[in-house]
């Protein structure tokens, strides 16, 4: 199999569209087994009471704030390389869905800070680094709106999206530099602070985010596929028939 | 043996876009004053904005001269390649023989010179209105010192990525704004530490990293990005 077959949007349209109901169905899956551990199987921590709950969510969500970010920088980073015209479709596929998580990291962190923290809003480095992540996703979707040239618009949000990656490191880190309020990672390499049932909870909400992003990155690239190739015989002849 | 072949030429390249960009400014003082006056300005709106205490203005002090400082800095960083980009002095440029990160790098360095040293002049007058210690507006001079070129070369960046786009100024401030974080709470932090008791050696020195790092990657970034744009 040559992958350099899946760089053209013909045939990537296609195997998006094939796998598109897998990856979403495989997300609803997910979320529904997630959901059900998060409320029902895993204990009341001894020291949050009910409230921990909310990390079913929110620690899911800000991984995904910064995986998407840096995937985005990779393909912004292979398009200028190599030319490739899907990688930036890609970037461009994935950037909405970044920016929402980040929304879904803020808000549900807020949420567990007022009964934890007394607070629905500390300025402490990870919460600031986050909120600058969510400023940079709004920047490239901004500068992708302000350039209606195609071309120069995919480069210049590829250029914005690698100097930006700096933060992202930043984020993670952060709560390791600087002492701050908002906890430490509660999963490390070598073992977990957690509770078995939290852990698998955690994580199966954490595979739902993924299974849902590639869902809707690829409905999102097909779309972007149609608008951009739409002088070409195979899209006209697809949206006919549709 | 001495020095390669090339390397005198593209000095003498990057001394030539300083000096255009410097002769241009003094030929335009107009310009050169509205940047300096809108720092001043917004400094000057903060106590009448939160109140006249003392206390109360030096503790908050060192993060509005700072934020002033980088507003001031994103209002000239619209015009960076604007103007040349205008006239068609620009794509001249570019297409030179000479590497475009030299042109960033010289235009960066001008803009420099142009609007970031007179705020080091203007600040400790600004301190003083808010009720800052000398020792305050020493760090704070030195934090300026190391923290305007960040300005300058990471604006450079956003100025040519937005060239020539409609409502580009306002997208430049939003594009460039999250990436001069950094400066900004380091730059400010160390007069803070000043002013607690905590010294301000580290937030320098975090400030002086972000500087080197900020000099190794933005005029490439920006090159390309200029490129990117003219195309």
């Amino acid at each position: 199999m040559n992958l350099y077959h899946y760089a053209s949007p013909v045939t990537f349209y296609h195997l998006a569209g094939k796998l598109i109901p897998w990856f979403a169905w495989s997300a609803g899956l997910c979320t529904l087994a997630g959901l059900y551990i998060s409320f029902f199987v895993a204990p009341t921590d001894f020291q949050q009471g009910e409230a921990y709950r909310i990390i079913f969510i929110h620690v899911p969500a800000a991984w995904m704030s910064m995986f998407i970010y840096l995937i985005m920088a990779f393909w912004g980073a292979i398009g200028l390389a190599f030319n490739t015209r899907m990688s930036f479709m890609m970037a461009r596929a994935l950037a909405p869905t970044g920016a929402l998580f980040t929304f879904i990291a803020l808000w549900t962190g807020a949420w567990w800070g007022k009964p934890m923290w007394g607070a629905w809003w500390v300025w402490d480095a990870r919460l600031t680094s986050e909120l600058i992540l969510l400023f940079l996703y709004v920047g490239i979707i901004a500068l992708w709106a302000a350039i209606d040239d195609v071309r120069r618009g995919d480069r210049a949000g590829a250029l914005l999206t690698l100097i930006g990656a700096i933060n992202v490191p930043i984020i993670y880190f952060s709560v390791k530099w600087w002492n701050t309020l908002h906890q430490g990672a509660s999963i490390k390499p070598s073992g977990t602070s957690m509770d078995d049932a939290m852990l698998q909870g955690m994580l199966i909400m954490a595979f739902a985010s993924w299974f849902y992003t590639i869902a809707v990155a690829l409905y999102r690239v097909r779309g972007l596929i149609l608008e951009r190739e739409r002088q070409a015989e195979w899209v006209k002849a697809i949206l006919e028939r549709d | 043996m001495g020095r390669p072949w090339g390397s005198s030429s593209m000095t003498r390249f990057l001394l030539a876009v300083l000096r255009r960009d410097l002769t241009l400014a003094a030929r335009r003082r107009g310009d050169w004053l509205i940047a300096q006056f809108f720092f001043v300005m917004v400094a000057s709106l903060f106590p009448l904005g939160v109140g006249p205490e003392p206390q109360m203005l030096a503790r908050i002090g060192p993060g509005v001269l700072w934020v002033a400082a980088t507003l001031a800095s994103l209002l000239s960083l619209a015009r960076l390649f604007s103007d040349d980009h205008q006239d068609g002095s620009l794509e001249h440029m570019v297409l030179s023989p000479e590497p475009t990160v030299l042109l960033v790098l010289g235009k960066s360095l001008a803009h420099w010179l142009i609007y970031g040293i007179p705020l080091l002049a203007i600040a400790p007058v600004l301190g003083l209105q808010f009720n800052l210690s000398w020792e305050a507006i020493m760090v704070l001079e030195f934090s300026l010192l190391l923290g305007t070129p960040i300005l300058s070369l990471l604006g450079a960046v956003g100025a040519a990525l937005t060239l020539g786009l409609r409502g580009g100024g306002v997208l430049l401030t939003l594009l460039i704004l999250p990436l001069y974080v950094p400066a900004l709470i380091f730059g400010a932090g160390a007069v803070d530490g000043v002013i607690a008791g905590t010294g301000a050696q580290a937030h320098l020195s975090l400030l002086g990293a972000f500087l080197i790092l900020s000099l190794m990657i933005a005029p490439w970034i920006a090159a390309a990005s200029l490129r990117v744009s003219l195309e």
